[in-house]
């Protein structure tokens, strides 16, 4: 005990020093975000900065092991260093696909000369992926998917066609399922495949979505060689991986049912002019707001308990999808709420005011959450099969 | 501190469940109730408890108790809600033992707490005037009156009035009804001159009371904690009783959901059994999703008020809003999913719906506790 309160004083001392004042503002929006990637434009020298900072620290992955860049914390070292950030609103310092969901599934599922190649970039920014799992034909029931990979001796040659590959269009690799058996029953021909974006035979095109952003693409393969040292895992066995990497999907997406700047509630109501005393239509939503925040609280806490069984083996695995399923609805209640608190403001699109329609363009990217990474029907499914055991689920 | 038990509490919830399921389980409950009971309680299982050490777990081991923490009482409270087990063990070993531990001077305490840690006593908190909770509404007047004060008022859904040795009565001794300042809490004889009680049979069969105080004398000596300032303890007080009662409700909503999943794998219809229709399944799978995030906050409220108590009250408030919201679902899930035998009273699922309402409704319900949430945070 006494190491870990070394450990956070020194951490708090550490972080005061480097994180710069700039990035301990509240992201205005996604664009503040840092993805890192060869085609990376640092938004500003701080932002630079800080990523620099922490990721010698190999801080930007505290729990991978040092030997592949990351920063060897034990879990409580490293949820001491997410309090203290949070202590002092720090941004995150680097985001990405390849730090919340390849990393995890290589450490598990890859070669030694894997992890060694892909996971010291991945801590460092430099490389950054993106998913390509869903195909046209093959959303909720995903096993279905029927890209090709033909065996051509020294290297696999895909065919296909993948469709809301996130930041496809701004990414270097991709971690991509792929059919190496198609005689094989649907969750046991599945591989799981890493390669370069740049490789002849990729194209993307981005999709336009309701909220006039497009951070999805469809992804093509058109005779793409990839090099047989790039399977991970077994051949026709990634569904395995596939599944685990989900996990680790979820449990993203359901941290977004947690908010960084603590109760809606109070937010909102100072958007609206709600006050005590107001009239009932504020009561009406002050009521909404409240079972909002004490929803989000206690949601916060499943979290942790969540992760605190995690630390003692004690998860079951399927309760990611339990996260995944209330973050998503919570996040949606959020941004309706938000909508409902801000009237006529929320909905300007365009122009300086609105922050070009910040506010009503993530309500509407707020709806993919209970569709991203497994339907809110899918994770329903998953709970009554694998939690409850239900007949036939 | 971890979010989970720890191997004590772990070892103390396995005992409690074994305890409970063999004497006080759902057919203890019935027989008190469909014996007429006059006690509503039973001596012999209260006996129990106290060999147990369930009465002392929140008395300090100075008055011979166990000193234990809320963690522990609210595992055994989840317990209690499993099996619908009536007993005073919320009333005496926690709000009345609370109440006094924190709030008494020596001679009281000398004078109850190894009494309520033997099981020899019973005591409550009488603190709702209305048919809804809200402390800061005390009205019952508390009068100088020579060398002490004079009482007059009511109170009602006093757990265990009828049979209870001790009464721990919130007054107004200054200001008005609505303000926190003023409230005084009282250590009251319920056979003193003037004490009128009246056992109130609720839905849940388990015991409340309304009394009526008429120029009731107590001496100086029955003051609990200070004059006039007695709502910060009587805050503290109800906030373990709000958590013990979150706890409860908790065990209450997951045994009903356990035993409808249980029900929906078994029953037949259209030749095959329910659970298989995903009408069904993806209902389940919402309630079990709540009752994940009800326990994660109760052990949170529960933990908070052993080791931070006076920064408890908003976790506490979440706790006991959110709970009481999905043992309700919960139990209405469960009586819905049951179909028909449901809605009889042969079925035990429908005691469960019964004791879910008269917790919810019990030290704030969760919009009483969502209110509170907006206030904290301002708006």
């Amino acid at each position: 005990m006494a190491d870990l309160e070394t450990f956070r004083a020194e951490t708090r001392a550490w972080l005061e020093a480097n994180c710069p004042p700039e990035m301990r503002l509240p992201m205005r929006d996604e664009e503040d975000r840092c993805w890192g990637g060869k085609k990376w434009t640092w938004a500003s020298e701080a932002q630079k900065q800080w990523t620099e900072r922490m990721v010698a620290r190999g801080w930007t992955a505290p729990e991978w092991p040092t030997e592949y860049g990351g920063g060897g914390l034990s879990r409580e070292e490293a949820k001491i260093l997410r309090t203290e950030m949070r202590r002092i609103k720090a941004r995150s310092p680097l985001d990405s696909f390849g730090l919340w969901m390849l990393g995890p599934a290589l450490l598990k599922y890859g070669s030694e000369e894997q992890k060694k190649q892909y996971l010291p970039p991945i801590v460092r920014g430099e490389i950054r992926w993106c998913q390509g799992y869903s195909e046209p034909g093959a959303g909720s029931d995903l096993a279905s998917l029927q890209t090709r990979a033909e065996d051509k001796g020294d290297h696999f040659l895909v065919n296909g066609q993948k469709v809301w590959t996130s930041y496809a269009d701004k990414a270097d690799w991709i971690f991509c399922l792929v059919r190496t058996d198609p005689k094989a029953p649907k969750h046991e021909g599945i591989s799981f495949v890493l390669f370069d974006m740049a490789s002849p035979g990729v194209s993307t095109k981005p999709i336009v979505l309701i909220s006039g952003k497009s951070p999805f693409c469809e992804t093509f393969f058109d005779d793409v060689q990839v090099p047989k040292g790039q399977l991970v895992g077994e051949l026709n066995k990634g569904w395995d991986v596939a599944k685990y990497l989900l996990g680790h999907e979820r449990e993203m997406i359901s941290n977004i049912g947690v908010m960084d700047g603590g109760s809606l509630g109070a937010v909102a109501s100072r958007q609206a002019g709600l006050s005590r005393d107001g009239d009932s239509a504020d009561y009406l939503l002050r009521a909404d707001l409240a079972r909002f925040d004490v929803d989000a609280a206690a949601f916060a806490c499943a979290l942790e308990r969540t992760g605190d069984l995690a630390k003692i083996r004690a998860a079951h695995p399927a309760l990611s999808s339990v996260l995944k399923y209330y973050g998503a609805v919570l996040n949606k209640r959020r941004h309706e709420l938000l909508m409902t608190a801000g009237g006529s403001d929320a909905l300007e699109w365009e122009g300086e005011r609105s922050k070009d329609g910040v506010a009503a363009k993530s309500w509407l990217r707020t709806k993919a959450n209970s569709i991203e990474g497994g339907t809110d029907e899918v994770q329903l499914n998953i709970i009554a099969k694998r939690l409850l055991s239900l007949p036939g689920a | 501190m971890p979010l989970v038990l720890t191997d004590e509490q772990a070892m103390l919830r396995d005992s409690a469940r074994g305890y409970l399921s063999e004497h006080a389980p759902v057919a203890a409950l019935r027989r008190l109730r469909d014996s007429r009971d006059a006690e509503g309680v039973s001596r012999d299982l209260w006996r129990g408890f106290a060999d147990m050490g369930f009465t002392g777990m929140l008395v300090p081991e100075a008055y011979g108790g166990l000193g234990l923490g809320c963690v522990e009482a609210g595992v055994v409270m989840e317990e209690i809600g499993r099996n619908l087990t009536a007993s005073p063990f919320l009333s005496t070993a926690i709000v009345a033992a609370t109440a006094l531990a924190r709030g008494g001077g020596d001679a009281q305490k000398e004078e109850w707490l190894p009494r309520i840690a033997g099981g020899q006593v019973i005591a409550t908190l009488a603190v709702d005037e209305g048919a809804k909770h809200d402390p800061r509404k005390t009205a019952l007047k508390a009068e100088r009156s020579g060398n002490g004060f004079r009482l007059n008022g009511r109170k009602a859904f006093v757990l265990d009035g009828h049979v209870a040795d001790l009464a721990i009565v919130a007054a107004r001794t200054a200001g008005v009804a609505g303000e926190p300042d003023g409230i005084t809490l009282f250590l009251v004889d319920p056979k003193a001159k003037g004490v009128a009680i009246e056992r109130t049979v609720m839905v849940d069969a388990h015991n409340a009371a309304r009394i009526e105080f008429v120029d009731v004398e107590v001496t100086s000596d029955a003051v609990l904690g200070e004059v006039d300032t007695g709502y910060r303890l009587l805050e503290g007080v109800l906030n373990v009783g709000r958590a013990a009662v979150a706890a409860e409700i908790t065990g209450v909503g997951d045994e009903a959901m356990g035993r409808t999943l249980a029900y929906i794998k078994e029953r037949q219809q259209f030749g095959r059994v329910i659970g298989e229709f995903q009408a069904l399944q993806h209902r389940a799978a919402h309630l079990f999703s709540e009752v994940e995030i009800a326990k994660a906050v109760v052990l949170k409220a529960l933990q908070t008020l052993d080791g931070n108590f006076d920064a408890a009250a908003p976790i506490v408030s979440i706790a006991k809003a959110k709970a009481g919201q999905v043992a309700t679902l919960a139990v209405q899930e469960a009586v819905q999913m049951h179909g028909g035998v449901g809605m009889t009273d042969e079925f035990d699922i429908g005691l469960f719906m019964k004791r879910a309402r008269v917790a919810q409704e019990l030290f704030g319900d969760s919009n009483f506790h969502a209110d509170r949430i907006a206030r904290l945070n301002g708006y």
